[in-house]
């Protein structure tokens, strides 16, 4: 199809082929073998170790009669909602402000993109203390006069999600930040000329000129962004592990747990299994739909 | 859409900032815009300060004070526990002890996975073949299958590959698991390159190998950047693929720091933990400091075009 | 065929005492980290280096569970298994010994007599499959403690409790003098508590009847309920910030009269002993809450994973004979803070409340099984669940109870 279009001999394609190897083994053997393999044992009773022992749909019945796992697409739904809009939104906004000839930009940059480089482990201890009522900021705001300052985000079951988005938002904004600022610095210096001899305010010109032509980089992050979400564990670990109650617990979460935990590996394949389709059921829709878009 | 993004690389390397026009000093909208990001930097940096704050301290001083507090002793006690002589189980030798094995898995972890990827993007981009797209797709998917779900189908594979728990197996893995994101990166970077190029240097009979090495690697430093810091970054705090796959005699520097944060002597050796988590992480904050130039002019190539 | 092997090896082993074999590194995984734990481990490997040729080498993973587990069984699943691991027992572990990865201890568990001083005799049960031996139990834990700080009491002019109801009363004073009437953490622990009155309040009868019969009746008597209600006055008893706490921090914080009091498991002993506290001057422990002291004979067991080595097996077989000698019981379980699973060994040493739990042990009526003994993980999960769901909202007991009568008529 592509090759047909371009002028070159079979032969010289096979060498891409060879060079692609890796990647096509990787692809088959791991992603989608580990995919049948997940499918397949999601209807076994396996337990510690996985066993052939079929039990069909049991394991999906149970898994959508369990209010963990409801609660646990929830709190996903909720958890990515939240942080790919502020997400896309304050690393957006920061990259423009950083993009107007600012001074110290490089410390600006490196401050907004440490926490990228720290591991969630202890980051996550660090959200824990600022936000202990006893220890942290609330503690703080009190000391400072605020006696009525007594917000405890964590132990609330209604609040604890936005201390996991407010720990998530500072670990992956400034990365989401760091792609914006790079499109930004893509986009033709002429185009800004041809918007202000027009007369276009600043904020026009970024909603409807400068975005639209960030496609490419908004689908990278997208992808970046929406799988950390997908899999989100380490911080709810880190923070909270899944408390109070099962209030922040997480589709991924829910898998590790009964695989390694609780020794239910069944249980834990089904959950995994319902994530990848409903996964499936997004990405191949639309990578069909742009590669498609592409072919000349 | 190509028109844009085909003269970047040697453009984008002198490019400033090139927002809006250039503003009068102190005024209001200047204010503005420093105040603002100067509040986001203090949300990033209260974490960081707290850390360090803190592992300054001497414990009697954590117990009474508050975490913001600045140290009324500094002590650097606690960084020397953390790389000497913090406990995890039965030894007491601080994290320096896995601080060897961490570089042995990330220097050819990091080599490895990005020699990979940076070819599969080429051919992606460039030498496109009946299913390339597909298998794209496939990894994007693999992009979204959370990790330990493929632990037990991957021990099994390793160990039939008879590389279980040697620094090949945990190289191997690594690469594996980061050949998503970075062929998505690698992949459109080059295809954001030039097409001409590409075109002449085919005329002039060079071949798959010829073009990217020759021409491609060169002009493609910034996205190789961008690549060095992703898998630095993750290869380096990487814990559970660590101590699966590389095998007792590799366990890298996050099992010595899980076992000091997680581990307690009575009281919880707070600044220690500090101490321990800021060693650890040094590594790729230093490589992320003296590659960040480049780091952002590299992705900007790469996620220009979808 | 692999039992011949081993009894060729356990020959050898006995023919040539120490000296023939060559020493081998035996690498030993546990998640003993914490003060008290890390101390007791070095007793064990102390005694290993000393009184084997072999070197003990430590594989510890800090956090047991989700981190520790899914190592634990890649690393035997991948053909590179550690020597020795410490690992829950009950019928997790039966997977492994049925595909065969775990070394058979019969042979040497016959010869030395395992079977008539392990007590109480439920331990070496729960590492029995099919008849054959494949686990040695080290020590007893039990869950039913409950830990408090008797200066916190004293210095605010109120009693220090006898038992639950006691403390639960004293809570509000207890607000008043800023002190948290009940510290505890993450969600494993919030479980235990519920766990712990499972037998204190509502007693044996009720628990078994609940767990082993799984009688429904049972679970809608009155006994029941009072489990449910004592666990409710416990939730209104507890700090803002527990979520996510470790133990040990939960514990340290009673030692520093931060918190009243603490429903933990014995190991909690070993935490006190580090901080220099002495058992009924400094602080109290209540088996049963000071309600129903029976005890769960819980404990942590060690397998050993089979390997093809004739060294290695003989080290590990070693090292298996010395777990349970009576030296190594002894100062071990001193140290850790557990009780030994002999019963032919004295514990003169004993402090105040590892007298107590010695006691309770040494009478029929005291001991009891764990429910990791009746349950399967997966249902005690879904309890663990719904003791977190009950304890961080205002759950009412009814609904609690009707949802436990649903999980135990499921359960496997």
């Amino acid at each position: 199809m592509a090759a047909a279009t371009r002028p070159f001999s079979l032969f010289r394609n096979a060498s891409a082929k060879i060079a692609a190897l890796p990647m096509i083994l990787t692809a088959l053997g791991v992603f989608v073998g580990g995919t049948i393999w997940t499918i397949v044992y999601s209807f076994t009773d396996s337990r510690l170790l996985p066993s052939t022992n079929f039990v069909g749909f049991s394991q999906y019945a149970r898994l959508f009669d369990t209010p963990r796992w409801s609660v646990s697409i929830y709190n996903l739904a909720v958890y990515g909602s939240l942080l790919l809009v502020f997400s896309f939104v304050v690393g957006f906004l920061l990259a423009a402000l950083m993009d107007q000839k600012i001074r110290f930009e490089s410390t600006f940059r490196t401050i907004y993109l440490y926490p990228f480089a720290l591991s969630f482990i202890v980051t996550g201890l660090i959200w824990q203390w600022i936000l202990d009522p006893g220890l942290g900021l609330p503690k703080l705001m009190r000391d400072l006069g605020f006696e009525q300052f007594d917000l405890a985000l964590l132990g609330n079951p209604d609040t604890v999600l936005f201390a996991l988005v407010m720990a998530g938002l500072w670990q992956s904004t400034g990365f989401v930040m760091v792609l914006m600022l790079a499109g930004l610095r893509g986009i033709d210096n002429e185009i800004w000329k041809a918007a202000r001899v027009d007369g276009i305010p600043a904020w026009k010109t970024y909603l409807f000129i400068i975005v639209p032509m960030m496609k490419g980089v908004f689908i990278t992050t997208l992808v970046i962004v929406a799988s950390g979400i997908v899999r989100l564990y380490d911080l709810v670990v880190a923070m909270t592990q899944g408390g109070p109650g099962f209030a922040s617990e997480v589709p991924a979460k829910y898998v590790y747990d009964f695989m390694f935990q609780r020794a239910n590996l069944g249980q834990g394949l089904a959950a995994s299994t319902v994530m990848l389709v409903t996964v499936f059921i997004i990405l191949v829709p639309w990578a069909l739909f742009v590669f498609r878009e592409k072919k000349p | 859409m190509s028109d844009i993004t085909m003269t970047l690389p040697e453009r984008s390397l002198s490019a400033g900032p090139r927002g809006a026009k250039p503003r009068r000093r102190f005024a209001p909208s200047t204010i503005m815009l420093y105040s603002v990001l100067i509040i986001a930097a203090l949300y990033y940096l209260l974490p960081l300060y707290v850390m360090v704050v803190t592992s300054l301290k001497g414990m009697p001083e954590i117990r009474m004070g508050n975490i913001f507090a600045p140290p009324v002793d500094i002590t650097f006690e606690p960084w020397i526990t953390a790389w000497d002589s913090a406990c995890t189980g039965l030894y007491c030798e601080g994290i320096k002890v896995g601080f060897w094995n961490s570089v042995k898995i990330t220097v050819p972890g990091v080599i490895v996975s990005i020699a990979i990827a940076s070819v599969n993007g080429y051919a992606l981009a460039n030498w496109r073949f009946k299913g390339s797209e597909i298998f794209f797709t496939i990894l994007l998917f693999g992009a979204f299958i959370p990790y330990q779900v493929l632990l037990y189908p991957l021990v099994i594979l390793l160990r039939e590959l008879g590389i279980f728990s040697t620094l090949t197996g945990i190289v191997l893995v690594h690469t594996i698991f980061g050949m998503p994101i970075l062929t998505l990166l690698f992949r459109n970077y080059f295809a954001a390159l030039p097409v001409e190029l590409f075109k002449a240097a085919r005329v002039d009979g060079a071949g798959f190998w010829q073009i990217f090495l020759q021409i491609y690697l060169p002009m493609s430093l910034p996205i190789f950047v961008v690549g060095l810091i992703l898998q630095v970054t993750g290869i380096w705090n990487d814990f559970l693929f660590g101590v699966v796959f590389a095998g007792s005699q590799n366990y890298p520097m996050t099992v010595q720091l899980n076992n000091i944060v997680n581990a307690v002597q009575g009281v919880k050796q707070y600044n220690v933990n500090m101490a321990a988590t800021l060693l650890t992480g040094a590594v790729p904050l230093f490589v992320y400091f003296v590659s960040g130039r480049l780091f952002v002019r590299g992705i900007a190539a790469g996620a220009v075009k979808g | 065929m692999r039992i011949g092997t081993i009894a060729a090896v356990l020959a050898a082993s006995t023919a040539l005492p120490t000296g023939a074999a060559h020493a081998v590194d035996l690498e030993v995984t546990h998640w003993w980290t914490s003060g008290g734990e890390a101390a007791a481990v070095k007793v064990l490997a102390d005694n290993f280096n000393e009184n084997t040729e072999h070197t003990w080498v430590d594989g510890a993973i800090a956090g047991s569970g989700t981190t520790a587990n899914p190592i634990i069984i890649s690393r035997i699943l991948g053909g590179n298994p550690m020597a020795a691991t410490q690992m829950n027992t009950g019928r997790d572990a039966e997977d492994l010994i049925e595909a065969g990865l775990m070394t058979d201890l019969t042979e040497l568990a016959e010869e030395e007599g395992w079977a008539d001083f392990i007590r109480p005799a439920r331990l070496l049960e729960t590492c029995t499959f099919e008849g054959r031996i494949y686990c040695v139990p080290i020590n007893i834990h039990s869950w039913q403690w409950m830990w408090l700080n008797r200066h916190v009491f004293e210095d605010n002019g109120l009693e220090v409790p006898t038992n639950w109801q006691e403390l639960a009363e004293a809570a509000p004073a207890l607000r008043e003098a800023d002190v948290i009437p009940l510290a505890t953490g993450a969600p494993w622990q919030v479980d235990g508590i519920r766990n712990v009155m499972q037998t204190a309040i509502g007693g044996v009868e009720t628990f078994l009847a609940v767990n082993q019969d799984k009688s429904e009746d049972a679970i809608r008597s009155d006994d029941n309920r009072a489990v449910w209600e004592a666990f409710a006055q416990a939730r209104e008893m507890v700090d803002d910030a527990y979520s996510g706490r470790d133990w040990n921090v939960a514990t340290n914080m009673v030692i520093q009269g931060d918190a009243a009091a603490q429903i933990m498991g014995d190991w909690a002993q070993g935490e006190f002993a580090m901080a220099g506290q002495e058992a009924g001057v400094d602080y109290d422990c209540l088996p049963g809450l000071g309600n129903n002291a029976v005890l769960d004979t819980g404990g942590d067991a060690f397998y050993f994973p089979l390997i093809e080595d004739e060294a290695t097996r003989q080290a590990q077989l070693e090292l298996a004979s010395m777990l349970v000698s009576q030296e190594v019981q002894v100062e071990f379980n001193l140290t850790k803070g557990s009780l030994p699973i002999r019963g032919d060994i004295d514990m003169e040493a004993a402090n105040a409340c590892m007298a107590k739990g010695l006691e309770i042990l040494s009478s029929e009526e005291g001991v009891m099984p764990s429910t990791e003994q009746m349950l399967d993980s997966d249902t005690q999960g879904q309890m663990i669940d719904l003791a977190l769901q009950f304890f961080s909202s205002d759950m009412s007991v009814d609904d609690a109870i009707e949802r436990q009568a649903e999980i135990i008529s499921q359960a496997r």
